[in-house]
Order: structure tokens, then sequence, then C-alpha cells
């Protein structure tokens, strides 16, 4: 026992225990056994497994493993919920989640404390930072409940939303997830992380209490079994996962071609760049929020250092003294700084690779005190002389260990920064605002912190480039992500693409015609065909009226490179795009004559109308290039949170058949009016139009390399474009099993997908034109950017 | 007590490398602050990011937590840390007298034997008055070992002549000072004329002979957080013992996040000189839980070597009288009333 004298003398941190007594009886009224919350009711437990409190290794309670049959019971739960809940007004639903928030709050002890024994998180960090954040994001998404209506015209719920979360941040994901759909009137089947399904199972009681309707949100636990039943369950419209890249990966396999639509948010090596003007002793604790928060256990954790090289080793040393200062122990201990690893198998993980780490060379600094020896805990880590080529450095650890490496110019920071598959956050730190403003819009991440770093709100959009996942989640972007186009219905695309040559039957000729076989368009250049093989093009009466290239699999290596190597068109000022756009239509124009003449050899009716479409699309992308604006979202710290939207780089376009001029355009247009660059397949049956167009971009100051056309067999050009690692998203309108090909492929690097395999009215503005097209054609990266002299 | 006067100032680059962070120090005394001459470079190289300090200062209350039998250990610490103050225009010898027999028993007697503190001799660090009650508060302390601290040159505003300031110091430590809060012409900040800050701190130095020198900087007058940082590290230079954050009158006193400047600056000193200068936060630290977060960020950001009163001071007035009640409520349980704890 310490005496006060003691005390006195030594001004040793005592301990500063947080009471778990009102969360153990919290378990104990449900004799620390659960059932799921399916359709406002709980389950009996069945088939129950242990959830361990990683700080003691102690079991905390048994909770069910979902089975197929309870994953179906949810879904018809939400499914029997929807009509109701999208049929609430918008008020109606903002008063629920409104009563939700002030429950989170009413509650924020007993869900702090119960979430820290489940996950190992200090106390501190749940009660400070986990469940205020959760309670904000129910008050925010009350307000867009409040607003859908006004805010999001022409747009409706998707539907059943089927969720899966992680372990990290368990209550935090869960408002993440659950806020924007039911806020948008969606109705939610939850799926906890095994390690972590307290707090869920502690939120479904709340909203038992608060008395929300049945079926709105339904709450199942269990490991990943029930999660692939869920994300695969045929009546769940939407899947919004966040987990690892690789499950991520699986779900987009799994669900192609299915229609749901899919928000993923991965992992990441996110980098924290230091340049030698930064506030140093503010840069370590940086760190210490960046990497040391929740036991490096955040998919955004600045893992990566990148320090400019002069300054490096009085960084190190900074950090090897503050690290010497860190605390871990106890979760539920209020003076604590790191807790507990949330399973054996995570430490395990962390260990290993920390060990190889040291074998394969890196310099590895722990401090000199020692961790506790029971329970789940390993000591911050830091590595030096790491270069990007180390494993440390390119994995992700999800562990206290962070990695230091130097660089030289800020060029040089941006290129290691982006040399990772990853993309979820960067972190910069310089007093120069010059400087950080250059250096943030050229980081391929989805959100850029400079001068601070892991601070999160509800108001702005959280979520990944590359393969860190698509989607964002908070803001208006992210309510977005459970929004869907209210649309006429169309029907479904049935040819797929022609896979044989059908023989060419040209008319017998006395002296033949100039010959005008397009070829294909690549880096501003019109190039044979790779293969040296054409295919004949019929006109609606079935002649053979042309050949086009067939373009096979290194035609479609060439675009992507070309598209890449035209880089300069992302970074062109938006009112240049726009000029170039209204040159397009000014030219296209000119020729509305011949463009349709063309037309009405492929359909047999007059093509002046599409022409005339054609045009005003130009002109209404022009129009939009530079107004399509991003926001400063209102974020509750003394900063600017800069939503700007981005493109996403290469896009590759499969075009479908119908209107085959204008939906070429209305496809392609919003994506280089954002500045992005393309490969393009245009329709197989009318692939005229798209190579009419060649003289047009080279009379319209388009530069080479922004629009690629393709032209031969959708389905052999798709598979490459689809699988290529280089390009950023694949948008397929074609049929569904073109669609499912495509995006069973684009996992590979985890591009954006849109594919559609109903048609289109491209003629129709309100339906191809505009938002919808320009949010595909974008990906929304939040800057933060704090502020004060 | 220590002079380092004659010892060589060191390169300072030289010193420490950065490979290591400096040593924990011994216990003992630690040699005085010689300076060194005004290193211009170093004093505009200083960087400070406000927002990433505020947010350190708002962890630091949060971070850590110090309960039961810790708290009322780091209380009684901090009573240890007080230069117990009167500075007001009302004051008198009689005034003066009654605070220093509170310095001599800052507690009450049957508290600190249920504390188990009775025999450690708790006093406060030292007493702070005008010149004009020096002499009365060296008398009434005479044989506790209470140093007296005077504010001195031209307190509050430090805009009195250049010679009267010196004259002053010379007065109060003819009058029995050990130590000297001077307040520094703020201007010299504003207007970036670093020199001149320095030549005016190293004339008061050296005006101090051996006594102690605590640099008031006047920060809520600052404005900034990086001339907070740099004030302090040219005052540090020229010699200050302590670096000091207000007046007391001005309508920003002492708040966390300049006093992470300032002992970051300390920090960054000790690194590069090997020379240890003190902290004082003065001026609206009130409450017993504030005086708690300032030790925790002098533990956090500098060491536990920080904890004594040679390098760590709080400059208040009322701030005893929360301890008190604080420690008896650790000890019945039951909350305390002001008026059951003898006035200072």
């Amino acid at each position: 026992m310490t005496t006060v004298r003691d005390a006195f003398e030594s001004m040793a941190w005592g301990a500063a225990p947080e009471s778990a007594t009102l969360a153990m009886e919290w378990l104990d009224r449900h004799h620390r056994r659960f059932g799921h919350f399916i359709n406002g009711e709980w389950t009996a437990p069945s088939d129950t497994f242990a959830v361990i409190n990683p700080a003691t290794a102690r079991e905390l309670a048994q909770v069910t493993q979902g089975s197929d049959a309870d994953v179906d019971a949810a879904v018809a739960a939400a499914r029997a919920a929807l009509p109701g809940w999208r049929g609430l007004d918008g008020h109606g639903r903002a008063r629920w989640l409104y009563a939700i928030a002030r429950g989170v709050q009413r509650n924020s002890r007993l869900f702090a404390v119960v979430e820290s024994l489940d996950n190992g998180k200090p106390i501190r960090e749940s009660r400070d930072i986990d469940i205020p954040l959760f309670a904000r994001h129910f008050y925010h998404h009350a307000g867009w409940a409040q607003l859908l209506d006004r805010e999001f015209p022409g747009m409706e719920a998707v539907g059943v939303a089927g969720q899966v979360i992680p372990w990290n941040f368990p209550l935090l994901m869960l408002a993440w997830k659950i806020a924007p759909a039911i806020a948008a009137g969606n109705t939610v089947v939850l799926k906890p992380a095994e390690f972590t399904p307290l707090t869920a199972l502690c939120f479904a009681e709340l909203l038992e209490e608060i008395g929300l309707p049945r079926g709105v949100v339904n709450i199942i636990t269990g490991d990943g079994r029930t999660g692939a039943a869920l994300v695969g369950h045929a009546d769940v419209d939407k899947v919004a996962f966040t987990g690892s890249t690789d499950v991520g990966r699986a779900i987009r396999s799994a669900t192609a071609g299915s229609g749901k639509r899919l928000t993923l948010e991965l992992g990441g090596k996110s980098p924290f760049i230091v340049f030698d003007d930064a506030d140093l002793d503010s840069v370590v604790e940086g760190v210490v929020d960046a990497i040391w928060f929740n036991q490096g256990q955040v998919c955004c954790a600045g893992s990566r250092i990148l320090v400019a090289e002069s300054i490096a080793e009085k960084l190190t040393a900074k950090l090897r003294a503050r690290m010497e200062t860190l605390r871990v122990g106890s979760p539920l201990d209020k003076s604590v700084d790191i807790g507990a690893i949330v399973a054996p198998v995570q430490l395990e993980r962390i260990a290993a690779l920390v060990k190889q780490g040291c074998d394969e060379g890196a310099t590895c600094w722990q401090p000199s005190w020692s961790v506790p020896s029971e329970g789940l805990f390993y000591p911050p880590t830091l590595f030096t002389n790491v270069s990007p080529a180390a494993m440390v450095a390119q994995v992700e650890i999800f562990g206290p260990v962070v990695v230091l490496m130097t660089f030289r110019t800020p060029d040089e920071a941006v290129e290691i920064a982006n040399n990772t598959r990853y993309g979820l956050a960067a972190s910069v730190w310089s007093e120069n605002v010059n400087l950080a403003l250059d250096v943030a819009p050229r980081l391929k991440a989805g959100t850029v912190w400079i001068n601070c770093t892991n601070v999160f709100d509800a108001a702005s959009g959280f979520g990944g480039y590359r393969e860190s996942g698509y989607g964002r989640e908070g803001g208006r972007e992210g309510v977005y992500e459970y929004l869907k186009v209210t649309r006429k219905h169309h029907p479904e695309r049935s040819e797929g693409s022609r896979s044989i040559v059908i023989p060419r039957l040209r008319p017998g000729r006395t002296s033949p015609p100039i010959d005008r076989t397009p070829k294909l368009y690549i880096a501003g250049k019109q190039v044979r065909p790779d293969s040296g093989y054409s295919l004949p093009v019929h006109d609606s009466k079935g002649r053979v009226i042309a050949e086009v290239g067939r373009g096979n699999r290194k035609d479609i290596r060439n675009a992507v490179e070309a598209a890449h190597a035209a880089g300069g068109w992302s970074r062109a000022t938006a009112h240049l795009r726009a000029q170039v756009l209204y040159y397009i239509g000014e030219n296209l124009a000119a020729r509305a004559d011949e463009f349709a003449a063309r037309l009405k050899s492929f359909t047999g009716a007059n093509g002046s109308k599409e022409v005339d479409a054609a045009v005003r699309r130009c002109f209404s992308y022009a129009a939009w290039a530079d107004k399509y604006d991003g926001a400063v979202h209102h974020t509750p710290l003394r900063n600017v949170t800069l939503a700007m939207p981005e493109p996403l780089g290469a896009i590759g376009i499969a075009c479908p058949d119908e209107a085959p001029l204008l939906s070429f355009l209305a496809l392609t247009l919003p994506a280089i009016a954002m500045g992005n660059r393309v490969v393009v397949i245009p329709s197989e049956r009318a692939p005229l139009l798209a190579t009419d167009l060649y003289q047009v971009f080279d009379t319209s100051d388009l530069p080479g390399g922004v629009i690629n056309i393709v032209t031969g067999l959708r389905e052999e050009l798709l598979a490459p474009l689809a699988g290529h690692d280089d390009v950023d998203a694949i948008w397929v309108f074609a049929s569904r099993a073109e669609a499912a090909a495509a995006e069973k492929l684009s996992a590979g690097n985890m591009k954006r997908t849109w594919t559609e395999w109903s048609v289109r009215a491209w003629d129709d503005p309100l339906e191809a034109e505009g938002p919808e097209f320009l949010r595909q054609a974008t990906q929304v990266k939040n800057i933060w950017v704090p502020y004060g002299a | 007590m220590t002079t380092a006067e004659t010892r060589p100032v060191r390169n300072p680059r030289s010193v420490i490398s950065y490979s290591e962070p400096a040593a924990p120090l011994p216990p003992g005394l630690v040699p005085r602050n010689p300076g060194m001459p005004l290193d211009l470079g170093w004093v505009r190289d200083a960087r400070v990011n406000r927002s990433a300090v505020e947010r350190r200062a708002a962890t630091i209350p949060t971070r850590r937590s110090i309960k039961t039998a810790w708290q009322a250990g780091w209380l009684l610490r901090a009573i240890t840390l007080i230069d117990l103050t009167t500075l007001q225009g009302d004051d008198t010898p009689g005034r003066v007298r009654r605070l220093c027999a509170k310095a001599r028993q800052p507690v009450r007697a049957d508290l600190l034997e249920s504390l188990g503190m009775q025999d450690v001799g708790m006093r406060v660090a030292a007493v702070c008055v005008y010149h004009a009650f020096v002499r009365t508060a060296v008398e009434a302390l005479e044989g506790s070992g209470i140093p007296v601290a005077a504010v001195s040159a031209g307190f509050p505003a430090g805009l009195t002549p250049f010679k009267t300031r010196l004259a002053e110091i010379e007065a109060s430590v003819a009058d029995g000072a050990e130590e000297i809060d001077i307040v520094i012409t703020r201007a010299h900040v504003l207007t970036g004329n670093w020199q001149a800050l320095y030549d005016e701190v190293r004339a008061f130095r050296e005006t101090c002979g051996a006594v102690h020198l605590k640099a008031i900087l006047g920060t809520g007058e600052l404005a900034t957080l990086k001339d907070v940082s740099r004030a302090s590290l040219v005052a540090m230079m020229a010699g200050a013992d302590f670096i000091k954050t207000s007046t007391g009158k001005e309508s920003v006193n002492a708040v966390l996040p300049v006093g992470i400047v300032m002992v970051r600056a300390i920090r960054e000193y000790r690194e590069r000189t090997g020379h240890c200068v003190g902290f004082k936060p003065a001026g609206g630290i009130r409450k017993a839980k504030e005086s708690l977060d300032w030790l925790a960020m002098m533990k956090e950001e500098l060491g536990d070597r920080w904890l004594r009163p040679d390098l760590f001071r709080f400059g208040a007035s009322t701030l005893l009288a929360d301890i008190e009640r604080q420690l008896e409520h650790y000890i019945t349980g039951r909350y305390s009333a002001a008026h059951r704890h003898p006035l200072a």
C-alpha cells in the first residue's frame, strides 16, 4: 500500500482504476450469455463462443455463432421493416437518430467501460474519443435524416444493408455504419467482430429501450462465416465492410455481378511526413497519436514516418525519449497510454513481424521498461535504418510499431509516401503552408492531416484510395453511399460480347474505294492493332460497311500507359479542360451531318437528334468542369477541413451498344472533365461513331493520351482492362455477365467499379448526365488544416 | 550556493549529440545556468505549432489521472513548490507577516499528522512580495530557511528607466531578497529586438550576482507561441535561472499551452548546452486540480527532476487554500470548507 509520504517523495504515477462494477453487472444481467438482436427481440443463445478480456485473458461472456438461418431471419426482419422505415419522413427518422444519440450519451460510461474491457483500449480513449465520436455520428446523421429530401432530391434508400465491422473501434465503426444507413432510410443487419461484440449488444439493448421500430437495426454475432453469409445473402442490397484488404477483396469477388452496392474501408500503411521546418516536439506528440493510439490497431495509423534527412537524427532522439514516458498497462487505468492487444493471434503476428524486421537488418528500438507479463501487451516500437523495400515498411503490422525513413526533397517525400498499394490517410508536418498545401493534393490518400493526425469527425468523409477501399463514411459524401438515384425501370441488356468473328461478307465491287479502316487511338495517335487483325462492321441491314482494328491485351496495355503519361491533364486547370470540352462540342457540331449519317447507317433512323444531344453533352461537361466544387466541412476543430473532389486517375470504360455516339460521350466526358484519363472500349456493334471522333479530338486541342480508344471484341478487351493493376476504376455498361467478370477482376487492385446492365435513356439529361456521373468520376479527399498563430 | 559564472560557455552544438536523449539528472544541486552568447540562428529557428500544442495541452490532464494517496502526496509536493505571493496595492507589513506565518505552516498540524507528514518540515518554496516588503518578509521568515523573492525591474510593465530597474534589483538584494523576479521589456519581443532583450536580461543577471534570477516573460502580452519560445531561449541564453510565464497582471496568465512551449524550450536548451533552467508558471493557478495538471506536464515533458523547488515553482496566492481543502477531504472523506483552514 503506497503511503502519502511515498507518493510525496517518489512522485510516481499511481494507479487510477476505472471501476468495472456496473459493466460487470450489465453482463451479469444477461447471465453473460447473449443471443442475436433480430426484429427487436433477443434470440436464445446457442452455439456460443467465448469473448475474452485481452487485458486479463479472462472470459467476459458467451455470444452466439450466427448461422445461415440466423442471417436469413435478420435479413428478413430488415426487409420487412424497410417499407415502413423508408416511408417515414425525414423528420421522423431524425427523431429516432436523435433519441439514439441521447441514449448513447446517457450511458456513455457504461459503453466506454465495456468497450475497454472487450477490446483492451485505454479507458481514456474509449471515454474521450470513441464514445463522443459515436454520439456525434448519430447527432450529425440525425441532421442528414432531417434534410434528406431537400439535400438529396431524386434519390432513395438503397434497401437492406449488410454491415460487417472490425474489432479495433467496435462502437465507432458501428456508428459509422448504422447512422448514415438508417438516416437515409435503409434498414440494417450488422455483424460486429467476433473478438469485440459486446458493445454492439449493449447498443442493441439501448435500441430496445428507446423502442426503435422492429427490424430497422438487427445485430447478429459470429465469426467470418456469419459475415460471409451476410454479405453473400441474396436479399441484401448494400454491403459495407471495414476490415482487412484481403477480406475486402474476397467480398468484391463474392458480390461481383450481384448488383449490390459496396463500401469497403480496408487496410493502410499511412505515411507521416515530417519536413525540416516542422515543430518537432509537436511532431513527436503527433507520432504518439498516429501509432500509439489504440495500440497502433488503427487502419489509418501513421505507421511510416518519412522525415527530412537533415532532422532525422534529432527526431529519432526525441521519439526515443518520448517512448520512455509512455505507459503500457491495464486498459481500465486512467493513466495508461497503451492498453492491451485485442487477441493472442494479433499479438503473435506483431511479434513475428517485428522479429522479421530485425532479421532483415532494421534497427529496432523499444523503451527500457517492460510491459505487464499477464494479459496481451506489446511495447511501443520504433524501427530506424529502414528502406522502402523492407518488409516492415510495406506490410500493415496493425500494432504499436512504426518505421522511420528519410527523404531529401518534397518530391521524394511524395514518391515514397505513394509507394504503397494503400491510400487511406497521410499526415504532413511543416510550418510552411505553401509546402503543406503543395504536398497534400499529391498524396494518394483519402484523408490528409496537416500538422495533426488521427482526428475524425462525422462531418468529414473518411475512406481510401487504391487498395484501402472505396466509398466514404461521414459527411455528405458518406450519405451518398446509402442512396441510389430513383430511376424508371429499364430492360436489361441481353446481348453480350461477340465471342466469334463473323465471316467477312463484302459485296463485290468493280473499283475499290479508298480504304478507310480506322485504327486504334492511343496517345493521340492512330496506331495499328498489335494483333494485325481487323473486324468487320455491319450496318443495320447486315452489310459490311467497314473494318476496325481488333485490339488485344497489348493494345490495352499501351493505352493504359498512354493514359498515365497524360497525367498533366489532371493537373491542368478546370478552365482549360472546359475550353477543350467546348472545342470538342464545336467541332462535333461542325460535322453533325456526317455523324448523323453514320448513326443512320447503324440504326436506319435519323441520327441528328442524337448528334444534337451529344453536342449539348459536350457543353454540359464543359460547364461542369469548373463547377463541381468541393466543400469546407464544419468539423469541431479550429481548422478548415477541405473536401476536394479529385480525379481517380486512369479509368477504363466499356460502352454499351445503345446510342453509340451519345453513350460514348456521356461516359467519357464526365471522366475527362474531372481530370481523369480514359481507356475506352466503344460499342462493339457501332464502333465507327467512336473512331470518327479521332479527328474531332485531334482538332480540339485534346492532349494525346487523355482519351484512348481500343476497338475490338469487348470480352477480349475488358478482361485485361478490368484486371490491369494500374487502372484506377472500371466502368462497364454492358451485359450482366460482362459486368460480373469485370467486377471479379477489379478485385486485384481494388479498382473502383461502376457497372450497369440495364439500358439507360442516354438522351435524357436527368438520367444520363450530371452529379451522378461526376461523383463516379471523382473521389473526395479531405484535407484537415488546423490553424493558429 | 554554486556559482558557475566563470565556467566557459561551451559550444552548444558540440555538447550533446542527438543520438541519445539527455541523461537523467542526479537529485543533488544543479549548477546555475551561466548563460551563453546570443545565438540568433537558434532563436529564429524556433517553431511552434499552436494547434498541436493546444491538443497536447488538452490531453495532458486526460492522459494522467492522479488519485487517492498519490493525489495527496502530489498535492503536498505542490505546496513545497509554491512561491506564496502577495502583490497587491494594499499590501501592508501586517499582511506580509501573516503570509510569512502561513508559509512556515502551510498545512494544519493535525492534517499533516494524519498524512504521516508531521516530520517532513512542510513549508512553501518562497514568499514573493514587492520590494517595499522584502525586509519585513526576511525578518518574518528568519530561521525558517524560506527565501524571499522580490518582483523587480519595474514590475509589472517593466517600462521604468533602465537604471532605475537595475537600482531596484540592487535595493532588493541589499534588503535580503534571495530571488529576484524581473519582467522583460515585452516591446523587445514584439519588435524582434532579441539583442536588446538579451542585453537587458544579462544586465539584470549581473546585477543579481549570487541571487537567483527569474525572468518573467509576460506571455499573455507576447501574442504568439513562437515568440514565447524565442523569448524563453533568449532569457536562458542571457543567464536566467528560471523562466516565468506571467506577472499575474496580464489578462491571460499561466495556461498549459504556454507552459508546454516554455518547458520544451528549457528541454532544448538543456539538450544543447547541458544547463538546467527552472520554470515558474504564475497567475491564475487557483485549484488543486490545476496544480496536478502542471505537475503532470512537468513530469511528462521534463522529467521528475523538475518537480523540485530548485527547478519548478508555482507563483500563486490562493492555490494553497484549495490544496488544504483537498487534503482534508482525502483524510476525512468529506468535502472541506475554506474557513476550516488558517488564513494566509
